[in-house]
Formats: structure tokens, C-alpha cells, sequence
């Protein structure tokens, strides 16, 4: 395999695009080959069935350069795996047939995936060089360290105001664009920031956040504002606690155009009739809002709200791009990658793993929030 | 209409009939503070791209909403900004790196997922729910928690300490974060499109087997048709995260192979001030997304709600 990928890399990136998706796409049509024929009778299909049982293995194992005993391991298994399949309940070939579909994704998961995260929680209790078992010692350390603390405030800070702000805004425009002319364009502006990677919004705020001294012509725009507004230049990027917010601005103006395309749909979804009532009891504009629609579409706002939440928790290619961490901005998924280029795995698992715990509970709410919706219709 | 349910019934929100109260629920004010937000939202992206046009001398010490008194308009950024070079590697080769790294990443995980999906969806066995279950919750593991014994088993081979593969040589090219936005983008994939492939009528899978057909053929035949749109979704939103990932790259793609958000985020940290080259290669970066946005706009928005807690 590594032999495979060396000789591939030696090709022009366009090349190497159409023949690994034709290998794939040949070996997934092979595994289907088989898994067709695989409850078959007959002599001829079970030795098919025979070879595809142990060659398969094998020949992933030979691919993948593993070592005699892996290769070994492997074949053996895959000679039981056709025994048990033989005398399968289903009938034979059905185990074969499930393996098929199920085992490729499945095992990549497990090796790539399930044992990492196992990995990484043994090793947020070992010391830097994965020698020696330590405990706790690496979260006290985080925990112990003003720039540790600072980093899990700012974390915070992002939680609690990220997905409001978003959510608050995309609400608004949503309810004030409904049902006028161009509304599909009015979508379209505020949804556009969603396709653009952080690492482009970045640059963009970046720009627009430069400063230059008072005397100067401003090109960042923000600081123009400023300047005609009557006040003094601002480095955003760099005048503490405030950069933080800096920084939730482009989060807010990526995420935005989500909510609003959500809460707009759901907006839809509120009753006309609901809506008329209201008028003819007199509601304004601003209490048939706060008090048929807000409620209408509750469910959709929660969601909203901690779907934001969970990005805004993991967030850092914005952090990464505009700052790197520097003048207090840090975050948790910044400061873990920080303390991986830092050769310090403990430290750098121990932020993971701080940022899995703080995610956890937001997620668990936000699946089971979205299983209540789906239950309701 | 919730973010999942958007593309696992591909159902388009409902035109109501409102009729008679299609009358406008808001006032002129609501209009034109809809007009400021929307201006707010556009002005940063409309100021990089006329910033990118305009000569390097005018860009450092003018603004770009006074593009018109200081006429000037050149292509010679977007021409500087591909020949630079950072680390080795031009931002041209890192846009070419991009696609390279992003259409096999999208499509080899959907693949996977879509016969995983299958077989959760229109197979029995003992433990299915679990197993299911388990895969669900996979979601919720922020991928940082995979990031260094993932690295560690490519450079060394090894799992739990037992050397299991052969490295990874350092000539792998792009190998590793195939792999790795593979399995990162498994989870969600598998989640999204059993929803869907289950909502298949099992009348029409039932025909397909009283007509002799085994799970290989109604897979191929019936299942992977009927499932497109679910599909193309998924695969736009697998495209546009990777493509715009870079957390991925910066652990997976070292040196000739890194994409052009990595090389991006690098020229920031070095060059921060050349801002004719940043406003251009930032453009490059973004211009695909765009094209893929407005072309593609339904899946996009499907793709992209779907998806959208994913990391």
C-alpha cells in the first residue's frame, strides 16, 4: 500500500484523482460481486465464498504492509468467519453478505476513531512522553495556569455569546425578509458567508479590522467607520479582553445566514390563522412576533441555538488564522493543537479531552431535542 | 423543519397558501433594517474582491471604497499571489493540492457509508440497534480526540504500542488525510443517509428479491439510485468541509501536499501585511465554494444544515 501511495504521489495531482477513486470505486464493485453470488449454492459458489473469506483479509493486511503475524491473524480469522458462516442462522452466505456492507466502514471507524479516542484518554493521564502514568496531573496543570484558565474562559465566552448573537440576528432577518419581493436574494447575501472556510472569513475581518496610525488614510474598513464617526484608530486584534469579541464577529457572520435559513423555514411553518387572530386583536407587528411567532418555532430555535453552540465550542481555524492564540484569545481546540506542535501529547490530550466533557451535554440536548421534533410530526 | 429532516426526506418547506394574508406581516422600517443587514453582510466579501484588483501601492494606502477617485485596476496580485511560495510550495500547487485532497475525501466516505447504511437500514441481525447507536454517538467525539493516536498509527504503525502496519513513508502524498477526513466523515455520513435509504418502501426492495435479485444487485440497482439526492447532499457537504478545513490538513498534510487553506493560514502568520497577495489568494480560496453555492444552491443549503455540528 505504502509502495502503492509512494509510486501514486510521484503523478500529477489530476491523475491521482481519477485512479484512486477507480481503484475504490473497482474494489467496492468487487465486494458487491461477491456479495451477490455469496448465498448461492453450489460447490463452485462456496469455494468462491472460501477464497473471498481468507483472500480478502489477507490481501488488505499484504496491502497495508502489515507484519507476518497481523497477516497471519488475519487469515485465520477470516477462515473461522467462514466456518461460522456456513452454519450461520440465516443461512449461508448471510453473515458474508452483512460483512460485506457493514465491515469496511465499521473497521475504519474502530481503528480510526474508537481506539484513538481511547488512546487519548489514556494519554491525558500520562506524562510528555507517554512513559509513565501521572493521573490527573495534566488538567491540574491546565487548571493551575493563568493561561489555561484564560483559555477555558474564552472558550465560555464564545459559547454564551456566539450562538445568541447569530441565532438573535438570523431570527430578526428572517421574520423582517419573510414574504417580501427578493427574498430569495436577501437569503442568498447573508447565507453566502456560510460557503467561505474560516480561513477566508479570516482574512477578510482581518482586512477589514486593519489600522493604521491616526494621521494616516484607513483601508480597513471598520476603522474608516471609526475615524468618521470622529474617533481614533483601534488594533481590534490586539486590545485586550476585546479581541475575543473580535474574533465572534466573523463566527457571527459565517453562522448567521444558517440560523436564518433554519428560523426561516420554521417561520413558514407558523399557522396563518394563528397569525390573523392576533391581528384582529390588536397585536403589533412586535408582540405578534415576541408572542406567535417566537413561541411557533420554538423547538427549531433550540436547536439552532446549540447546534451554534456546538461550533462555537470547537471552534479554531478562526482563532488559528487571525491571531493564533496571541493576546489572550486562545481557545481549546487552539490551545490543543498548540501543545501537539509543543511535543507535549499529555497536555495537548488533556484540552481534548476537556473539550469532549464540555461538549458532551450540549450534544446529548441537541440529538434528543431533534428526536422530540421528529417524534411530534 | 429541522436541519436532518431537510435532507434525509429531501421534503422542500411547504409553499403555504396564505392567499388573502400574504399581506406583508412587517413595516417599511422592518424593510430597511433588512437592507442594512444584508449591506453589512455583503460589504467585507464585495471590499476583498475589489481589494484584490486594485495595484499594490493603492490597496496599502488607500481604502477600497475610494477605488473610484484612485482609478487603477490590475490581475497582477492574483498572479504574484499563485507564485508565492511558502514553505516550498506555491499557492497554485496548493490549490491544485485542494481538489486532489477534497474529491477522493468526498467521495470514498460516501461510498462506504451509503453500503454501511444499507446494511443497517435493510438488514437483520442481532445487535443492530446498538451497533447503530454506537455509530450515532460517534458524532458527538470531537474529532481532536482521534488526532494523535491517528498520526501516531500512520508514522509508526503501531496501535496501543503493537506494531500492527508498516509506516507510512514520508512519499505517502496524500494518503493520510485521504484516510483521515475518510473516517471523520463516516459518523455523520452513515447517520444521514440510513435515515434516508430507510425511508425506502420495502415494497419495492420486497419486488426486487421476488425477482431474484440478491443485496449486491438491489444495492446497485435500486437502493443507489433512489438515494441521489440524499447523496449529492451529502457529498457537496463533505466537499465544501473539507475543502475549507483546516484543522485536518494542518495534522495531516505535511510539506508538497498541504491544501490552500493551510498555505493560507501561513502566509497570514508570515506575510500579514501583503495584502495584495491575501486579499487575492483569499479570493482564489473562496471562489470555489461560491461557484459550488450558487450552481448547486438546493443541495448546498440541504448539505450544509445536515451537517452543520459536524468536527
Amino acid at each position: 500500500m505504502a509502495d502503492f501511495f509512494g509510486w501514486l504521489s510521484t503523478l500529477s495531482p489530476w491523475l491521482e484523482i481519477p485512479i484512486i477513486i477507480g481503484v475504490f470505486v473497482f474494489a467496492v464493485g468487487v465486494l458487491l460481486f461477491f456479495i451477490e453470488i455469496a448465498p448461492r449454492a453450489g460447490r463452485a459458489y462456496t469455494i468462491a465464498r472460501l477464497a473471498a473469506c481468507v483472500l480478502i483479509p489477507l490481501g488488505i493486511m499484504w496491502a497495508l504492509q502489515s507484519w507476518w503475524w497481523a497477516i497471519a491473524a488475519a487469515g485465520v480469522l477470516g477462515l473461522l468467519f467462514f466456518w461460522l458462516d456456513q452454519r450461520s442462522r440465516g443461512g449461508v452466505g448471510s453473515l458474508f453478505q452483512l460483512f460485506g456492507f457493514l465491515a469496511p466502514a465499521l473497521a475504519l471507524l474502530l481503528v480510526g476513531l474508537v481506539l484513538p479516542v481511547i488512546q487519548t484518554l489514556v494519554a491525558s493521564t500520562m506524562n510528555s512522553r507517554g512513559t509513565a502514568f501521572v493521573g490527573l496531573d495534566n488538567f491540574v496543570w491546565i487548571l493551575t495556569q493563568p493561561q489555561g484558565i484564560r483559555t477555558i474562559v474564552n472558550t465560555i465566552v464564545w459559547v454564551l455569546i456566539a450562538p445568541v448573537v447569530s441565532t438573535v440576528i438570523g431570527l430578526v432577518y428572517a421574520y423582517f425578509i419573510d414574504k417580501t419581493r427578493g427574498e430569495k436574494v436577501y437569503k442568498i447575501l447573508v447565507f453566502l458567508p456560510m460557503a467561505i472556510s474560516f480561513v477566508g472569513a479570516s482574512i477578510i475581518w482581518r482586512f477589514m479590522y486593519t489600522a493604521r496610525p491616526v494621521d494616516a488614510e484607513q483601508i480597513g474598513f471598520v476603522n474608516q467607520i471609526i475615524v468618521w464617526l470622529g474617533g481614533s484608530p483601534v488594533p481590534f486584534l490586539q486590545v485586550q479582553p476585546w479581541n475575543t469579541l473580535a474574533l465572534i464577529v466573523v463566527f457571527v457572520w459565517i453562522y448567521t445566514g444558517f440560523a436564518m435559513v433554519v428560523l426561516s423555514a420554521a417561520i413558514k411553518g407558523v399557522p396563518t390563522e394563528q397569525l390573523e387572530a392576533a391581528e384582529l386583536d390588536g397585536a403589533n407587528g412586535f408582540e405578534r412576533f415576541m408572542n406567535v411567532v417566537v413561541p411557533g418555532i420554538r423547538p427549531s430555535l433550540i436547536v439552532v441555538l446549540t447546534t451554534i453552540a456546538i461550533a462555537s465550542m470547537k471552534i479554531f481555524d478562526i482563532v488559528r488564522t487571525m491571531t493564533a492564540g496571541a493576546n489572550n484569545t486562545s481557545v481549546l481546540a487552539n490551545e490543543m493543537y498548540q501543545q501537539f506542535r509543543s511535543f507535549e501529547p499529555g497536555r495537548s490530550a488533556a484540552y481534548a479531552v476537556i473539550l469532549f466533557i464540555l461538549v458532551l451535554p450540549l450534544v446529548i440536548y441537541n440529538a434528543r431535542q431533534l428526536k422530540a421534533q421528529r417524534e411530534v410530526r | 423543519m429541522t436541519a436532518t429532516e431537510l435532507i434525509t426526506t429531501g421534503r422542500k418547506a411547504k409553499a403555504p397558501a396564505f392567499g388573502e394574508a400574504k399581506r406583508r406581516l412587517t413595516s417599511p422600517w422592518a424593510t430597511l433594517a433588512a437592507i442594512i443587514i444584508a449591506a453589512i453582510w455583503t460589504i467585507p466579501t464585495f471590499g476583498i474582491l475589489v481589494s484584490s484588483f486594485r495595484p499594490r501601492v493603492e490597496i496599502q494606502t488607500t481604502g477600497w471604497w475610494t477605488a473610484l477617485q484612485n482609478w487603477g485596476w490590475t490581475t497582477e496580485n492574483y498572479v504574484e499571489a499563485l507564485n508565492t511560495s511558502t514553505g516550498g510550495l506555491s499557492l497554485l500547487g496548493a490549490f491544485v493540492n485542494s481538489f486532489a485532497i477534497t474529491l477522493p475525501s468526498a467521495i470514498i466516505p460516501l461510498i462506504l457509508a451509503t453500503l454501511a447504511a444499507y446494511g443497517f437500514a435493510w438488514m437483520e441481525f442481532r445487535g443492530k440497534n446498538l451497533l447503530f447507536v454506537l455509530v450515532f454517538a460517534l458524532q458527538i467525539v470531537p474529532i481532536q480526540m482521534a488526532f494523535i493516536p491517528l498520526l501516531q498509527l500512520f508514522s509508526q504503525g503501531e496501535l496501543f504500542g503493537f506494531p500492527i502496519i508498516q509506516a507510512f513513508s514520508d512519499q505517502a502524498g496524500y494518503a493520510q488525510v485521504w484516510i483521515a477526513h475518510t473516517i471523520f466523515g463516516l459518523p455523520l455520513a452513515i447517520f444521514l443517509l440510513h435515515n434516508f435509504i430507510a425511508q425506502i418502501p420495502g415494497e419495492v426492495i420486497e419486488a426486487a428479491r421476488v425477482d431474484g435479485a440478491g443485496h449486491g444487485q438491489i444495492f446497485f440497482r435500486i437502493v443507489l439510485p433512489l438515494s441521489m439526492p440524499a447523496i449529492a447532499s451529502f457529498a457537496i457537504f463533505q466537499f465544501l468541509w473539507v475543502w475549507n478545513d483546516l484543522l485536518v490538513a494542518l495534522i495531516f498534510a505535511d510539506g508538497n501536499v498541504a491544501p490552500i487553506t493551510k498555505l493560507l493560514a501561513q502566509m497570514v502568520g508570515q506575510r500579514g501585511e501583503d495584502w495584495h497577495l491575501l486579499t487575492a489568494g483569499a479570493f482564489i480560496a473562496i471562489i470555489v465554494p461560491l461557484l459550488v453555492f450558487l450552481f448547486l444552491q438546493r443541495y448546498f443549503v440541504r448539505g450544509l444544515l445536515a451537517g452543520s455540528a459536524k468536527g
